[in-house]
């Protein structure tokens, strides 16, 4: 058995005390393409950010390679909504590229030749590297992702989350993104991929997270994409849960 | 109000009720603009046509010769309108950002101002520390019109326009301030409205330029409008209010300007943020110390419960075991609100003590049963729709028993079915 | 020390600050801040008085400690109100704006009375603005906040670029993005506090804001945005001191700046008022060539290989189309028609570039119709980019589909390439 690259445990989140995850616990193994699955609302995005520590849990941990994020964030590469940043910001593409190497820079330390060349290298692999000069704006939708990706292919790391990589992209980056995910498991890295498109499901991952609010399976795709757990996912949902964290809401004390 | 200051006039009251009235007006005139302002997001915009319209008076005293009221309302307009318009075109067609191009229009055109102002007006009226700071404390020396002093009429003109205008486009101000799409594709042009809010903000702006400065104009545009819009949920209230709050920091603020002799407008201003400052700290349901209590009692009744939850497991394994207050302080938490929390349960009689060892009464065994129920339930409701091993229940049941209401528990009961036991096989009480 | 005239002081320390105003104000602006720069300079009053009511004389480090503590003070109230009641942002903004210069105005007017002691002289400048007044050791205040402020952005600028571009990014790195975004802050309130005392209340807001956003028009790069913005600044102060005098000396160099900002907003290449115009204009005139083209070759298809000799009035009533005469005229010119009196005939060059673009358009319309609910965000692309923008194997997919149909125009290879750069340039390829 390989090692397990992420955990959860007994985790809930909650935004603006209004709990949105309810006791999530998992684990993938390393290795894996991992769809995350669910409706919307269903939390898929909170699951990133709780991973990553950008949103607080309410309980429970998160563990990466078995020692906390904070131990392991050197391991951790992250793709984020497209529509996350400003595209008018002054930047090339290369230096959002650049941008994944700085983590590892640490303070003061500028990005040099090595960085440079980590940043070409990573465009390259992302069908990019004519596009090395432009302003990000000038970019199409499909560019603009995988320009998120080179960035997050430039911060080395072991284990990747992408949020929503497919959204608004044409069919050829849809392809070159899948292409690159394959060749990232090739090399023993896991992947977990926000995902909406049920059809590709089983053609992208061989892993999959089924979450509506609560975790309603995880497991590979074969034993676990099934029609039932789907229904589970899709067929509403748990209004006890809504109404308790509605309760929760009006009641709790504020962080 | 207007045929009550007539009335003054012939007795030509004491020169601080002038004074007080044309604070109050102007603070009217304003607060009642300043609900749609924040509800628009756009509080920043009465700072800046405040003092985007300099240019536009300098340019109608130039061409007019003269401070005339209606020269300077056509010029405040025309540069009030002409700000609106810069600063979305320049947001929309050259992409600046919109906080940055409202500063850049507002700013630049002051600049302009007061350079014409030094070309056009030199020694005139247009004294820029006036444009701050007003000059509340003359005006019941300044011209009469009609046994009003001007500017007293100005502001009262301004103000009975904006409470007409208000009272005649009430929905449609509502509507567009709510979702502007909706507004316009239901007829009531958001654009429209956006331009006819600016333009009364614009000749608000004008006519309490002159007796109160604009730092108070940009303070009464937003600040009572901010402290009505934490004590009330309503918008026909929060305007009403924002005008009360309006005239009560005019009347403060006089107070405090003739007792610390000071700058009257200035004093009011600072009366305002004052009634805000409290409004932060002791509105009902949105102050600060209505949240810190809030907070207080939840931990207080988190305590409580686990308190009594915990005598009412020992109760129920028919254990020998028996808590001191001290014993069962420290294994909730032990800090000094647990100690508040176990003599509140005595107070209550929900706990009681034989030989200094806590025992539950009859009321508080009953409140501990509903807690355990919905501990319990909880418990069941994880494990059947989650899916949670049992040994991952007990904490999140925990965290989240003490939220559960009947309702809800009668919802989960329902789901469950005959369910008696808990998923660790224990009984679910009643 | 060397000595300077009164002029010469004024000008180094008007650049001075333009130059790091436009350095800092750069970060704020792409923060979304522009208008924090406007609240500090208002919150900073009270502070100024209470400093100089303490100090009893005007002396810029003592003036600007006070104003600091009150621009923190400032920020801090915002951060409280926004966070602890469901009072906006830029609500908070103007009321604690608002309110702090009224505390400020009614302290001026208590230490402008005669019986409060005091050289109150420089007072005024905190709200005006004035220059003049400037002393040697201003001027060294300046220029060792000046060096601090641009030290600090060259040693954080890594930083500095991450946490504005996207700190959610940031934060998964480990960067502490609430410390280097109170740094970028702290940095703000210095720089607006020592410029008070030189362009006024009002008019520091734009020196933050209007370097930035001028140079915005001119760069894609942080580095060089920073670069140009400080030296739009320096000029501005520069320049505004010198051609303004006589005026007040903050709106003089505020109105430098703002012609700066207007004329980068007119001509700058790309962003520029001027070139999007154009840049309109030739795409629409592109489009109207490839519409006729079009018209053409669709119009003749049946008859091909042979090129056709098309009738101008059976062309007119093709489609609808504006101003057709001198579409005609400028395809003629630019040798993909002949065009005589009542006829029109595609050159070989014309036929191709015809064949390439109906083929294109035909690609496209098919990909839509049969792909599109898979992917319809693409509708606003260019018909051109179709064989980039799709996998080869989606495309050659279509063509055999069109080619089933009997409508893939075939592209005639043998035609040679147009002698003319106005081929490349109407071909209008955008990749690389």
């Amino acid at each position: 058995m390989s090692k397990t690259a992420f955990e959860v445990h007994d985790m809930t989140v909650a935004y603006q005390r209004r709990p949105v995850l309810w006791d999530i616990d998992l684990a993938i193994p390393e290795g894996k393409l991992v769809g995350i699955v669910g409706p919307n609302g269903a939390g898929k995005t909170t699951l990133i950010k709780a991973a990553l520590g950008l949103v607080p849990l309410a309980s429970g941990k998160v563990e990466i390679y078995g020692k906390s994020y904070e131990e392991q964030r050197h391991l951790i590469g992250y793709v984020p909504q497209r529509e996350s940043v400003d595209w008018d910001f002054p930047v090339t593409v290369r230096d959002v590229v650049l941008m994944g190497t700085y983590g590892r820079l640490g303070w003061f330390r500028r990005p040099g030749k090595s960085e440079r060349e980590i940043a070409d290298r990573c465009l390259q692999q992302v069908g990019m590297a004519g596009y090395a000069k432009r302003q990000i704006r000038q970019l199409s939708g499909g560019q603009q992702q995988r320009v998120f990706l080179a960035r997050a292919l430039a911060e080395e790391a072991q284990l990747y989350f992408l949020d929503e990589p497919f959204a608004g992209v044409d069919a050829a980056t849809e392809t070159a993104i899948v292409e690159l995910l394959h060749a990232l498991r090739s090399t023993g890295k896991t992947v977990l991929v926000v995902h909406h498109d049920l059809q590709t499901v089983s053609d992208y991952f061989d892993y999959v997270i089924l979450l509506n609010m609560r975790l309603v399976a995880c497991g590979p795709v074969e034993t676990t994409f099934t029609t039932e757990n789907l229904q589970k996912t899709y067929g509403g949902r748990l209004t006890i849960l809504d109404e308790a964290a509605e309760a929760i809401r009006r009641q709790k004390p504020l962080p | 109000m207007s045929s009550n200051t007539l009335m003054l006039a012939f007795a030509e009251p004491d020169p601080g009720i002038w004074i007080v009235l044309t604070g109050a007006t102007v603070n009217v005139a304003c607060a009642l603009l300043g609900s749609f302002l924040i509800l628009r997001r756009m509080s920043m915009m009465g700072d800046a046509l405040s003092h985007a319209v300099l240019p536009g008076l300098v340019v109608a005293f130039a061409l007019s010769g003269s401070m005339g009221i209606v020269p300077m309302f056509i010029g405040a307009v025309a540069a009030g309108l002409l700000t609106t318009f810069l600063t979305q075109t320049l947001h929309q067609y050259a992409r600046v950002p919109s906080d940055a191009s409202m500063g850049i229009v507002f700013t630049a055109l002051f600049a302009l101002g007061v350079i014409l102002v030094k070309q056009f007006a030199g020694g005139l009226h247009f004294d820029i520390g006036c444009v701050y700071q007003g000059a509340l404390e003359y005006v019941p020396f300044a011209n009469r019109v009609w046994g009003l002093p001007r500017p007293l009429l100005s502001s009262l003109i301004v103000m009975v326009v904006n409470i007409f205008v208000l009272i005649l486009l009430w929905k449609e101000l509502k509507l567009s301030s709510f979702d502007a799409e909706l507004a316009t594709t239901m007829g009531f042009s958001a654009t429209l409205m956006h331009y006819l809010l600016m333009m009364l903000v614009s000749v608000t702006t004008v006519a309490s330029f002159e007796a109160v400065g604009s730092i108070l104009v940009v303070a009464m545009l937003i600040v009572p409008a901010s402290t009505a819009y934490l004590l009330t949920d309503r918008l026909g209230p929060m305007v009403v209010l924002s005008a009360v709050l309006g005239v009560l920091s005019a009347v403060l603020g006089y107070w405090g300007g003739m007792h610390w002799d000071t700058s009257i407008s200035g004093m009011m201003t600072v009366a305002a943020g004052g009634i805000f400052a409290l409004a932060v700290l002791f509105a009902p349901q949105y102050g600060v110390i209505s949240k810190v209590l809030h907070n207080l009692r939840m931990s207080l009744r988190v305590l409580r419960e686990d308190l009594l939850a915990m005598l009412y497991r020992i109760e129920e394994l028919k254990s020998t075991k028996s808590l001191t207050p001290h014993e069962a302080q420290t294994a909730v938490g032990g800090t000094w609100l647990a100690k508040i929390a176990t003599s509140q349960l005595e107070r209550r009689g929900q706990v009681g003590e034989r030989d200094s060892r806590l025992i539950l009464t009859e009321p508080g065994r009953d409140a501990a049963r509903q807690l355990v129920r919905s501990h319990r339930l909880w418990e069941a409701y994880l494990v059947k729709h989650l899916g949670l091993p049992l040994d991952h229940v007990h904490v999140p049941a925990h965290r989240v028993e003490h939220y559960i209401d009947e309702r809800i528990q009668k919802e989960i009961a329902a789901d469950l079915e005959p369910a008696a036991q808990d998923p660790h096989g224990r009984e679910i009480p009643e | 020390m060397i000595s300077l005239s009164l002029s010469e002081k004024v000008m180094l320390g008007t650049a001075l600050l333009g130059g790091m105003a436009g350095v800092v104000g750069s970060f704020a602006v792409l923060r979304g801040r522009a208008l924090v720069g406007d609240m500090l300079a208002h919150a900073a009053l009270p502070g100024v008085c209470i400093a100089f009511l303490i100090t009893g004389h005007r002396d810029l480090l003592g003036l600007s400690a006070g104003a600091l503590v009150s621009g923190l003070i400032a920020i801090g109230a915002v951060t409280v109100i926004t966070r602890w009641t469901r009072t906006k942002e830029d609500a908070a903004i103007g009321i604690v704006l608002s309110t702090f210069f009224g505390v400020g105005v009614v302290l001026l007017s208590i230490i402008q009375k005669p019986s409060t002691s005091g050289n109150k002289a420089g007072l005024n400048s905190y709200l005006f603005g004035e220059p003049g007044g400037m002393l040697n050791s201003d001027l060294i205040v300046l220029a060792v906040v000046a060096a601090v402020v641009l030290a600090g952005v060259a040693l954080f600028f890594k930083e500095f670029e991450l946490t504005c571009f996207d700190s959610d990014f940031a934060r998964s790195q480990g960067w502490p993005t609430l410390w280097l975004d109170l740094a970028m802050l702290a940095m703000l309130a210095v720089v607006t506090i020592v410029g008070l005392p030189i362009v006024g209340v009002i008019l520091m807001a734009a020196m933050i804001i209007l370097p930035a956003a001028t140079s915005r028009f001119w760069t894609n790069r942080l580095p060089v945005l920073l670069l140009v913005s400080g030296l739009v600044g320096a000029a501005a102060g520069l320049l505004g001191t010198q051609v303004g005098r006589g005026y007040p000396a903050g709106a003089a160099i505020v109105l430098t700046a703002s012609s700066f900002f207007v004329v980068s907003l007119l001509f700058a290449p790309q962003r520029g008022v001027i070139s999007t115009l154009l840049s309109e204009y030739r795409l629409r005139r592109r489009v109207a060539e490839e519409h006729l083209l079009r018209a053409l070759f669709e119009l003749g298809e049946a008859e091909l290989p042979a090129v056709p000799v098309i009738d101008v009035q059976v062309l007119r009533d093709y489609r609808h189309w504006w101003s057709l005469d001198r579409l005609l005229e400028r395809a003629r010119e630019e040798e993909l028609i002949e065009w005589s009196a009542n006829h029109v005939q595609l050159t070989p060059l014309g036929l191709r570039r015809a064949s390439q673009i109906t083929k294109a358009h035909r690609l496209w319309e098919l990909y839509l119709v049969r792909h599109a609910d898979i992917a319809p965000d693409h509708v606003d692309r260019d018909a051109d980019d179709v064989e980039h923008l799709l996998p080869e194997s989606l495309v050659a997919k279509l063509e055999q589909e069109l080619a089933a149909e009997g409508r893939l125009p075939t592209v005639l290879a043998e035609v040679p390439d147009s002698p003319h750069v106005i081929g490349a340039e109407a071909s209008g390829s955008v990749s690389p």
